[in-house]
């Protein structure tokens, strides 16, 4: 076949090779790249996953007896989680015969994070003003050593509250992360992730208007 | 009068600009892409302002799903010559009287998503062929105190990779007793550091007495 073609054309008397034209349909190439570009696009994970670190104090052994740290209840802010992201606190300490009134807040900006502002304020203030005088330039230090100056100036602290987080049965998983995001953001020096006592248990099924299910010997 | 004669144009653009840039988004983001592997159940993580990226080798992670069911995964360590999965699951049979062949074993290092599932149904779990009937399966791995194969699962882990970090992904509307009953199995095996998988958000605070 081809070589009646060529035959053809020597007809025309001149040889004149035939002009190829340079362009090549390149249609079909950019639609696979399309394709491919979307396709990788769509499966790429471009935010990496973020963690947030948390330490627990180890556990106490059953047969081991430890004597559990005395804090001062003037510095003692006891946050409860309840159902449908409410929550509840109260300073102090729980007392069986006479329940504390449970204050109600939730977890946007002027909620708990207002509660916690204004009691570790001077901390908050003093790590703010520190990051500051970081950007402007007033304290030079490495970047690296921030997070270790402001852990120092965490530990140092000891005005803030020292704060108890507690679960009532029915929060969820969203609230245990969003308070320790709020501890995060006010730089609240001292927490901890405790369990709820059946006095709180009764405090916040009170506040609920639930029968209460709770009695001392349900807990240990 | 004669006629104006109209170039004829020929109707081919040329294609060549759009073809090298192209190139180019595509090499990128075939250099970029790490593939997100599929998970068994969909999980929303909660928001939060730690910018912690997530590390990319050593983790074992706790996937709590909004159901209550709870999943666990382990990558194969740093090094894919490592074989961490393969060695974890040879000592789950172990310990549970389940011999796993060979094929088993390699099924399940290349299986790479989390699994929720008891050991005495991994056998037909790895055998079956598409995600549908896996899914029968995906009940959760028991945590209860008769049969904690979740304890079982982390010890053997850190048995087999000791620098291993514990990641907990959980669901925005997992119950809390259920990430309590995950945090006291996991501080039963003295693991009492551990990282909240979560998802980025910005947050300000506004002094209201200033």
């Amino acid at each position: 076949m081809a070589e009646i073609i060529q035959e053809e054309k020597h007809k025309g008397g001149k040889k004149k090779p035939k002009k190829h034209s340079t362009h090549i349909d390149m249609t079909p190439m950019v639609d696979l790249m399309c394709l491919l570009i979307t396709f990788f696009m769509l499966t790429t994970a471009f935010s990496k996953p973020k963690v947030m670190e948390i330490v627990l104090p180890e556990k106490i052994k059953k047969n081991e007896k430890v004597e559990p740290p005395k804090i001062a209840d003037s510095r003692t802010l006891n946050i409860i989680l309840g159902p449908n992201n409410k929550v509840y606190w109260y300073p102090g300490k729980a007392d069986a015969a006479a329940l504390v009134p449970l204050q109600e807040t939730n977890f946007s900006a002027t909620g708990i994070r207002q509660v916690l502002l204004d009691r570790n304020r001077a901390l908050f203030k003093k790590i703010e003003q520190f990051q500051q005088d970081v950007i402007t330039g007033k304290i030079n230090i490495k970047q690296d050593s921030l997070r270790s100056a402001i852990r120092k100036l965490k530990t140092d602290d000891d005005t803030g509250p020292i704060v108890l987080i507690k679960f009532y049965k029915k929060s969820k998983y969203k609230n245990l992360v969003d308070i320790i995001d709020e501890m995060s953001i006010v730089g609240i020096a001292r927490y901890i992730i405790t369990d709820i006592n059946w006095i709180e248990d009764n405090m916040v099924e009170r506040a609920l208007g639930v029968p209460l299910t709770s009695s001392p010997t349900a807990h240990k | 009068m004669p006629k104006i004669k109209l170039p004829s144009k020929s109707p081919h653009i040329d294609m060549t600009p759009l073809v090298d840039l192209f190139s180019l988004l595509l090499t990128f983001f075939m250099l970029t892409a790490t593939m997100r592997p599929s998970e068994p159940a969909p999980i929303d993580t909660p928001l939060s302002v730690s910018e912690t990226p997530s590390p990319d080798a050593n983790i074992m992670t706790m996937v709590l799903s909004a159901d209550n069911r709870v999943f666990f995964n382990i990558d194969n360590g740093p090094d894919t010559i490592l074989h961490f999965r393969p060695k974890i699951l040879q000592e789950m049979g172990k310990r549970y009287n389940i011999e796993f062949t060979s094929q088993e074993l390699r099924k399940f290092e290349k299986y790479s998503s989390s699994f929720g599932v008891d050991i005495k149904n991994l056998k037909s779990f790895l055998a079956a062929k598409d995600p549908k009937e896996r899914a029968l399966y995906e009940k959760g791995i028991p945590i209860d105190s008769l049969d904690n194969q979740l304890a079982m699962w982390v010890l053997f882990a850190r048995q087999v990779n000791p620098a291993v970090k514990a990641l907990i992904k959980g669901d925005s509307n997992a119950d809390y007793p259920i990430v309590k009953k995950v945090l006291d199995i996991l501080q039963d095996k003295n693991v009492n550091r551990f990282s909240l998988v979560t998802t980025l958000e910005k947050v300000e605070v506004v002094d209201a007495k200033k």
